[in-house]
């Protein structure tokens, strides 16, 4: 019975880790879909969600008074998620306004030419974020303010699940329902993904491509924004090269799924999440990082396309 | 005449999709011949059959008797099968004459050992392989040409230059994917009197893709005919002219189109 | 002896001289500068061999400092481990021949493990193509530096010392004049054309019967040997090594080199890597100076930043570098990302 506890605990653990890694991973995929182009500068996205979280929450810290609640009372839960919330869905809107203009900036303009350029010109992008965010704002970590307060879920028994572990569970799933939405019920979604499957056809038929790249840019750093909050609630340290190593063990989740398959990327971050925390938790700690590439070269190694992707033919 | 080069139904199925079904052909020394069909008939899939692009999923590809399936491309062109691509594809940083040159690394004595030590045997082959190349140049009249990049070369030349490259590997077979695409009726006329050339004067095969009737009715022995990846017809220019099957394919289109 | 060799050799002779007659002035007097000179002859190195692989051969590698760093570990545990038995054996910690042939043996040693786990990543690694390859070099990069990291007998996280500074301005321009001469002596042939033609057109280049497995391996090989002797050099001229020193932004190092210099030009890299090397040290003393506003200061100092700009500003302008070949840039790759 122990057993299943504890093999229940790393997955909940696995699930909270792999949900971040998701949401990031999206970024990833959605806009490898429509470009055949991955962006390399996405994991700072991430981080530049957390230190909008971080820099905008002083500003509303008196009327939603973050940080003085210890626990979540039927009272005040509303008014702690609302606070909470505030805070991401403005820190998304941030990072998907700073995602379109770096797409307009940096990436159009190359957008004919061979992709090791655009690649290059994106590794130049990430360092230019993560290196102007040290400089303005320090190399040293910050503490990320108390959005919700952060104790054990009652009512679970020996289950130590976190509430901020559960408001990243519950937060992804509405995330992911309301992409599925968007990509599945509106036109954008369409022309997501008729852009996806072939641009030239797209634009005949009346798509403005250049909108709809915008948009998935701004979709995917909403997303990769959401996560960096989340995990920003659960492990309150923001550093400005926090986001290389979850941004590479995301792509690997998004190649793992099979890159430009949306519910592959979702997939894919799970996996990885529940990989990285059993390593941990069979005792080899210092190998956590190193799992996601061991598990990036497997899969391109025996399965390039990933789990859920097609294969793509060079024509000759 | 023994065959040189066979396919003994040959089948390439992509997914769910057959791009040629069951397609027997022979080319034997020192002969001309023609593969031609309506677009997407899956010439040129045989043509990635043959030279080891896509493996057959089932039948055999035979050189010589000598089973090709599954080599590698440069394996392939190693037994001797050389060919030309549909869009171009010469090597863009390259000059004409590297270009040439570069194909000459099939038959390469010496290696990476010898380039670094650059003895006398070195040099001595480098010598000879720049000597053939520009032999070579010159039978096509490239020669004074040898240090253009090849982008900036006249379309007709980039096309003669590519010949003149698969010629360099020396093979015995020689593929030619629709080499009269974008060309005016003089260059073409050029072009026949080329092919013939190369065939005689290097005595190897030919097997010749192509749109343009005239060309393929103008200088190949046989004829095959590809429909929707079915062999629909076979035989010399006269009968495939007049073959029923072969006009309907065509829609009307008939000899000359 | 071909004339080739011999014009190495001489040339050798001279870097010999200068050090033999020059180096301990230099080192004492220009210390400053003896310590930028060495790093240059280094990240030339690097440079002009990573250049045989992302620009010759047309593969994008992001993992080169992985290889460095397992030359330099190699040197380092010889030198700490091995080396009184050779030196003694040899003549002595005094004996300038002995101290120089166990550093020779220690630098050779670095160079195969590093061509050896350049074989290693290569083989499976050369088998995708584009981002993919950049992706899995990078990984490949990161798990050498995790494994370093966990291992106790290279000092994990808490470096490794190195004994003895061996590392002189003869064995690092020596080394230079080394690689310099291999991939140029290798790219310059006929069989070296095969090279470009991978990076130009793999499809074109199996039809004409080259085996672009062969040269793509061959590329990362010889690269990764020379990496490793710049992690040999550079083991003995910092003398304490830490595996954050070898991380991804190292390659990035390399790789702006590569860019700015033009890929498959070994001229443009090696001036670019003397560039790049001397620009923060100009930039450090320019911020300074009253020319530079207080404010601006530390934005000078950060290499990073700037860099970054650079590589932006550079594939927007000039995506050829120095002294690429534009047009050779076109068509490097294709839709296609994995397979």
């Amino acid at each position: 019975m122990d057993r299943l506890l504890e093999i229940v605990q790393q997955l909940v653990n696995g699930v909270s880790l792999g949900s971040i890694y998701a949401l990031i991973a999206l970024g990833y995929t959605m806009v490898y879909g429509v470009l055949r182009f991955i962006n390399f500068a996405h994991g700072d996205i991430y981080m530049l969600g957390a230190y909008s979280g971080f820099l905008l929450a002083p500003f509303f810290s008196h009327f939603f008074r973050f940080g003085e609640f210890d626990t979540f009372t039927p009272q005040n839960t509303l008014f702690i998620l609302s606070g909470a919330g505030l805070i991401m869905v403005l820190s998304m809107a941030i990072c998907a306004v700073i995602g379109v203009l770096i797409e307009r900036i940096a990436y159009r303009p190359l957008r004919q030419r061979p992709r090791l350029n655009v690649l290059i010109t994106a590794i130049g992008v990430s360092l230019f974020l993560q290196n102007i965010t040290q400089y303005r704002l320090g190399a040293d970590p910050k503490a990320f303010p108390q959005l919700i307060p952060v104790h054990v879920v009652e009512g679970l028994g020996n289950l130590t699940i976190l509430t901020s572990q559960l408001a990243i569970i519950v937060a992804t799933i509405l995330l992911l329902f309301f992409l599925r939405l968007i990509v599945m019920r509106t036109k954008m979604g369409m022309a997501m993904r008729a852009l996806s499957l072939n641009p030239t056809a797209c634009s005949l038929m009346g798509v403005n491509n250049d909108v709809v790249i915008s948009f998935t840019f701004a979709l995917g750093s909403a997303l990769a924004a959401a996560a960096g909050i989340l995990v920003s609630m659960d492990s309150p340290s923001i550093n400005p090269l926090m986001g290389n190593l979850p941004g590479i063990k995301a792509f690997v989740a998004a190649v793992l799924g099979g890159i430009g398959n949306i519910p592959g990327a979702a997939l894919g971050g799970l996996i990885i999440g529940i990989l990285e925390t059993l390593v941990v938790a069979i005792g080899f700690p210092q190998w956590r990082d190193g799992i996601a590439f061991a598990v990036l070269i497997v899969i391109l190694l025996f399965k390039p396309t990933g789990l859920l992707g097609k294969p793509e033919r060079e024509k000759v | 005449m023994e065959d040189l080069l066979k396919l003994d139904k040959c089948t390439i199925k992509f997914g769910g999709l057959t791009a040629v079904a069951n397609f027997t052909m022979e080319v034997g020394r020192r002969e001309l011949v023609g593969l031609i069909g309506p677009n997407g008939a899956g010439k040129t899939t045989v043509f990635n059959m043959v030279t080891g692009v896509y493996p057959p999923t089932e039948g055999d590809v035979l050189l010589g008797g000598e089973p090709l399936n599954g080599l590698r491309p440069y394996a392939i062109t190693g037994k001797g099968i050389a060919r030309t691509f549909q869009n171009i594809r010469l090597f863009i940083s390259l000059n004409v004459f590297d270009n040439v040159r570069a194909a000459f690394n099939l038959h390469l004595e010496h290696g990476p050992m010898h380039a670094l030590t650059r003895g006398r045997a070195f040099s001595k082959e480098e010598r000879e392989i720049e000597n053939r190349t520009l032999e070579l140049l010159k039978i096509f009249n490239l020669d004074r040409h040898r240090d253009v990049m090849c982008k900036s070369l006249p379309y007709g030349d980039q096309r003669r230059l590519e010949i003149v490259r698969a010629l360099a590997t020396k093979p015995k077979l020689l593929l030619l994917d629709e080499p009269a695409a974008g060309m005016t009726p003089t260059e073409k006329s050029n072009l026949m009197r080329l092919i013939e050339f190369v065939q005689e004067t290097f005595d190897i095969s030919v097997l010749l893709v192509e749109h343009d009737m005239r060309v393929v009715m103008g200088i190949c022995k046989r004829i095959y005919v590809l429909d929707h990846g079915v062999a629909i017809a076979e035989g010399t220019p006269e009968e495939i002219r007049r073959d029923p099957k072969v006009i309907e394919a065509y829609l009307g289109e008939g000899p000359g189109g | 002896m071909s004339r080739a060799l011999l014009i190495l050799f001489a040339a050798l002779l001279v870097c010999l001289s200068v050090s033999i007659f020059g180096e301990n002035f230099i080192a004492s007097r220009y210390a400053y500068y003896y310590d930028i000179l060495i790093t240059i002859g280094i990240n030339v190195i690097l440079a002009a061999s990573l250049n045989l692989v992302n620009g010759y051969t047309g593969q994008f590698s992001l993992g080169h400092a992985g290889f460095m760093a397992v030359g330099a570990y190699t040197s380092a545990s010889w030198s700490n481990h091995l080396d009184p038995y050779i030196v003694g054996w040899l003549g002595g910690a005094g004996s300038p021949f002995a101290t120089n042939v166990a550093f020779l043996i220690s630098m050779l040693l670095a160079g195969i493990l590093a061509g050896v786990a350049g074989f290693a990543v290569g083989v499976p690694s050369l088998r995708v193509k584009g981002d993919y390859l950049a992706i899995v070099t990078l990984g490949f990069g990161e798990i050498i530096r995790v494994t370093i990291l966990n291992t106790d007998f290279v000092g994990a996280s808490r470096g490794l010392s190195v004994a003895g500074s061996y590392t002189n301005l003869f064995w690092t321009y020596g080394s230079v004049l080394v690689c310099v001469y291999v991939v140029l002596g290798l790219v310059h042939s006929t069989y070296g054309r095969g090279f470009l033609t991978v990076r130009d057109d793999e499809v074109a280049a199996e039809a004409m019967g080259i085996n672009t497995t062969k040269y793509k391996v061959m590329a990362f090989v010889v690269a990764s040997f020379f990496a490793g002797i710049a992690g040999a050099l550079y083991a003995h001229f910092k003398a304490f090594l830490t595996p954050e020193g070898f991380n991804f932004f190292r390659s990035v190092d390399v790789v702006v080199f590569v860019i700015l210099g033009g890929m498959g030009s070994t001229i443009g890299v090696v001036l670019a890597a003397v560039m790049l090397t001397i620009l923060p040290e100009v930039l450090r003393a320019l911020s300074h100076t009253q020319f530079v506003p207080p404010a601006y200061q530390g934005l000078l100092e950060n290499r990073l930043i700037l860099y970054s700009l650079l590589l932006i500003i550079l594939m927007l302008t000039r995506p050829q570098g120095l002294f690429g070949d534009p047009g050779a840039i076109r068509k490097r790759f294709t839709r296609s990302g994995g397979n």
